[in-house]
Parts: C-alpha cells; structure tokens; sequence
C-alpha cells in the first residue's frame, strides 16, 4: 500500500513536471536554442498570479487565461526582435543570450518580488481512494497540466499553425520554399513555449510556493525531462515527466527527499550518454 | 592582432598586475588577483570551447572539485603546494574519464550534459558529509604573516598559474594539437576523415580545460580559507567563463585575457554602484556582447572605428 501511494505521488508530481517541460522540448526541437529562461518564466507566471490572488481576489483559475495570453505575448516579441537575430548560430551563442536574458528576468524579479516565498492557499483537503491520499489541490494541478498538453498535442497535429510549426522543425529551407514565414513560426514556437511556462506557473502556484530561489530547479527539470522523453514531442515530455515523477517519488522515499533530484540528474546523464534521442521514438515528429 | 603583439601585450599586462602591490591599494591588490584567477580559469576553457569549439559549462564543476581536493588534502595535513597538486591531478584525470564518456556528444547535447556535470558533483559533494563537511563547507588554515603578505603570496601564485595557462595556450596554438582543435571546430567529420584523431584531441582539450581549474580551485580554497558547495560549485561561474572569453575573442591566445580584464573591471564598477541590479548589468552586457560584439573585443578592427570617428567629424566642420 505504501508503494501505491508512492507511485500515485509520483505519477501526479510527473503531470505536473510533463507540464514543465512541453514548452522548453518544444522550444529545443523547433529552434535549436535551449531556452534558460524557461525556469524564470515559469515564475514570473507564478508570480503574476499570486498577486492577482492576493490583490483583487482573482481565483487562479480565472487568471490562468489572461496570464498565458500575456505570456505568449511576451515570448512572441522576445523571439521576434532578439532570439530571431542569432537563432542559425551555435549552441553556444543562442544559450549565452537566453542566459543573459534569464539573468535580467530573474533581476527584476528578485528586486520587486523580493525571493519571500509565497503561496496561494486554496485549502481544497484530500481525497481518499481505499487508503491512498491524494491533495485536491495537486489533483486539480495534474488534470490542468494534462489537459493543457493534451491541447497542446492537439494544436500541433490538427491546426494548420501546428503543422506548419512540425513542418519547419523538420526543414526548415523547405518549409520557407512551402510558403511558410519560418521567422514568425519561431517567433509563434517560443510564445507557445513561455505560454505553457506561464500556465505551469500558474498550476504550481496553487501548488508549490512561489519564489526565485526555484528557477534553477524548475530549468534543471525541464532539462531531465526533456532527455528522458526526447526531443520536441508533446508525447516525449509526457512520457519524460510521469517517468521523473515516479523515480524521484520512489527516490526520494528510498534515499531521502535531498537525493531525489541527484538521482534524476544521474539518469539523465546515463541517458544523454546510452539513448541521446530519449525513451520515445528516434525524431519525435508529431 | 599579430602573435608577437598579443605576447607583448601579455607581459606588459602580467607585470602590471604582479607590481600592484608596490603601488596601490589592498583593495586594488585583491582585484588583480581575482583578475589572474579568472584569467586562468578562462585560458582554461579556451581550450575545449575556444580552439575546439565545445560549449563546456562544467568549469564549476572542475574549479569545486579542485577546491574541495585541495583542502581534503592539506586537512590530512599535507604541505599547501603538495595538496595543490595533487589537486591539480585529481582534477586532470576526472576530466580526462568524463570527456571519454561525454565527448561522444555534440551541440546541444553536450551542453546539458555538461552542466548536468556541474549538479551532479554539487549534489554529491554536498550529501557526503562525513567526508566534505556536507552545507557546512569546510575550514582550511590561514597562513600566517598578516593579510598583506598573505595578498601578495596568493597573487604570485595565481600570477603563475596563470602564466602557466597561457604558456600553454600558446604552445597548443602553434602546434599541431591546436590546428587539428580548429578542424575540430570548423567541421569534425570533415577533419576525422582527413585524419585528426577527433576523439584523442577532444579528450586532451578537455582534461587541459579542466587540469588549471583544479589548481585554481585548490589555491582559491587555501586563499579564502573556507569553502562551501554553493560557492564552489556556482552555475553562474559556468557561464561567467565562457562569457569572458567571447567577450575578448574565444579561439585566440590574448582573447580570454582582454575579457577576462574587461569584464572584471566592468562587474566591479557594477558591484560598486549598482548592488542590487548586478546580475541585471551582467545580462545586459551577455545580450550586448551577442548582438554588437560577435568576434569579441579583440575582432574589433579599430583602424577602422578610427577611421570612421575621423569621417564623422570632417563633414561637421566643413558645414560649420
């Protein structure tokens, strides 16, 4: 019974996680840049929402519309006139430039947030199912992240954007020679991207507190997750996260809370080194 | 930039910092060997990410290691330079294993895995407390001798450690390791089928990035005295180095010296007025860097900006 409950915790903490990191595989697959804004994202979202919370009263899930179309938004514009410019170069370029851009987000966070953790109560209790308990609040955050995704996934096979965006990961000189604008699919790529950190955001403010000391965590995560799952697939980050979830769940409990996240990490280097292209398929086109 | 000049350059540079303590403050003394640290540590990556082309972040991780091997060392009460050492050869081989394993990936990949380098170390280092001192960190003796002439002892060694990393970079630059890295980063496939032993010169490359660190490390802990994991083993290190050698120009001998210098004297202009907005100041430059800077200072032709300076000013005074 207690491994059920170990694995129930850890399949909900890997909704959570697969969440995390859709829009960073996206973003890797499609662009080629390995987005470190990802983690800063995901609490300037979490942010936003706290305060709307705490302010005027708005219920996180009333706010969870607005704050993704902001972000998009914001991501949009930061693809557009910055990322745009270096997206051809090495590795090495577009990463220090995110990072650079990370370190000024992360900034103005700490200054005007400060890094107080905050936290949105929503007291929602626990449900029982034949002794395994699960917290509503958590419950609530995986069907949101799963639901979520499962757009996501939907969005990219059925819409005529989606396609196009498969289309330009795949070759991107004949997705131009096609008629596609490749500029602007990048630049609609990373606002999907920090669209779905927002909306992770917002799910784990219900959930976790809200603060800048977690933005490396939540990069480092997304970093797992993506290995683990494989590149720019919706499904690959699914499989990624409730895989993660469950092993640090079962780590945890085995080694103690501290060393969960070393043993992710581990894996993903064993991974990087033994499978680079992930659990799930070769390409990971949709 | 000629070769010759960059030498010049060099040793003007490297005499300037050794004579700070002759003629200016300890707070001017403390910054050049912070500058000789860096530069060290810079020349280091140079090797992997510069010559090569490798995106290495993992130079926290061989810095912690060298601190932490360092200390544990001269705790079992071996003598400083002794426990530097062996620091430094520790360091060589971990590096030299681990490029084995992670050289095999390229581009972004090995970026991730090499940053997921620096986590793991940093987790280990940090869990096994019995025998690093876990969150604690661990004490070191001081020298003896009062603080300026323990300043002036850990300038000059970090003066040579980092004469050495240069004497090395140019030794690497002129032979024909250096010109099989540049293959390397141009066109690996390319340059293992003309016969460049790709994964040999990575692996060198890699363990001549790391091999300083571990000294600089090791003398860092001897210096302050006191070392914990967060410090040690900071992802903001990882990106800093890397930063400050495209800053002067990776891939080049005087590079990572001229950036090491500039960005130094830049965040201590920014510590000093702007305490809360430094790691702002430090991505603004990162994102200027990119956009207006992409061969690094040292590409800058300033003939050229002399020229134009020159062209703007005419046309002014002939409409006046």
């Amino acid at each position: 019974m207690a491994h059920l409950q170990t694995l129930v915790n850890g399949i909900v903490l890997g909704g959570l996680y697969s969440c995390l990191a859709v829009g960073f595989s996206l973003v890797w697959g499609v662009l080629n840049v390995i987005n470190m804004l990802h983690g800063s994202l995901i609490i300037l979202g979490g942010y936003i929402t706290y305060f709307a919370w705490h302010s005027y009263g708005i219920h996180p899930l009333l706010a969870l519309p607005a704050v993704a179309l902001l972000m998009y938004l914001l991501g949009y514009v930061t693809q557009l006139l910055m990322i745009n410019r270096v997206v051809s170069q090495p590795v090495l370029t577009t990463m220090t430039l995110t990072f650079g851009l990370d370190l000024i987000l992360y900034n103005f966070m700490t200054v005007y947030y400060s890094a107080t953790p905050r936290r949105i109560t929503l007291d929602l209790g626990a449900i029982d199912l034949g002794g395994i308990a699960i917290p509503v609040d958590r419950l609530l955050g995986m069907a949101l992240a799963l639901g979520l995704t499962g757009m996501l996934y939907l969005v990219m096979r059925r819409s005529r954007i989606g396609r196009a965006i498969v289309a330009v990961r795949m070759d991107s000189a004949a997705a131009a020679l096609m008629g596609i604008k490749v500029d602007r699919i990048y630049a609609i790529t990373f606002g999907i991207g920090a669209l779905m950190a927002g909306a992770t955001g917002v799910i784990f403010a219900m959930v976790y507190p809200v603060t800048t000391n977690l933005t490396g965590t939540y990069l480092g995560k997304a970093f797992v997750v993506c290995v683990i799952g494989g590149l720019g697939s919706v499904p690959g980050a699914l499989v990624g996260g409730i895989v993660l979830g469950i092993i640090e769940s079962f780590a945890g409990q085995a080694f103690g809370p501290q060393h969960a996240l070393t043993v992710g990490f581990l894996l993903m280097l064993v991974l990087l080194v033994v499978k680079p292209t992930g659990l799930v398929g070769i390409k990971g086109y949709e | 930039m000629a070769r010759w000049q960059q030498y010049v350059l060099f040793a003007v540079w490297l005499i300037l910092l050794a004579s700070t303590p002759l003629w200016a403050t300890n707070y001017i003394v403390r910054l050049a060997i912070t500058i000789a640290m860096f530069t060290a540590l810079t020349l280091s990556w140079n090797f992997i990410g510069g010559f090569a082309g490798y995106p290495s972040f993992s130079t926290a991780a061989f810095f912690g290691l060298g601190c932490y091997a360092g200390a544990l060392a001269q705790r079992a009460g071996m003598p400083m330079v002794l426990a530097w050492a062996i620091a430094t050869l520790f360091v060589g081989a971990f590096a030299a294993a681990l490029g084995a394993i992670i050289l095999r990936l390229r581009g972004h990949y090995f970026a991730i895995g090499s940053i997921g380098v620096v986590e793991v170390v940093r987790l280990v280092v940090s869990s096994w407390g019995s025998l690093t001192g876990g969150g604690d960190g661990l004490n070191l003796p001081l020298l003896s001798g009062g603080p300026n002439a323990v300043a002036r002892i850990f300038l000059l060694v970090m003066i040579l450690i980092m004469l050495t990393a240069f004497l090395a970079t140019v030794l690497v630059d002129r032979s024909r390791l250096g010109f099989g890295l540049r293959c390397i980063q141009q066109n690996e496939d390319a340059a293992n089928m003309v016969g460049v032993n790709t994964t040999r010169y990575k692996i060198i490359a890699y363990t001549l990035s790391a091999l300083f660190c571990g000294t600089v490390g090791a003398a860092y802990a001897s210096w302050t005295g006191y070392i914990d994991p967060t410090e040690s083993f900071s992802i903001l290190m990882s990106i800093k180095i890397p930063v400050m050698c495209l800053l002067g120009g990776a891939g080049s001998v005087l590079g990572p010296v001229i950036g090491t210098a500039a960005f130094t004297l830049l965040e201590e202009v920014f510590w000093a007025n702007f305490l809360d907005y430094n790691r702002a100041i430090l991505g603004a430059v990162i994102v200027v860097l990119i956009f207006f800077l992409p061969g690094g200072l040292l590409a800058i032709s300033y003939r050229d900006i002399a020229a134009r300076m020159a062209s703007w000013s005419r046309p002014r005074k002939a409409a006046a």
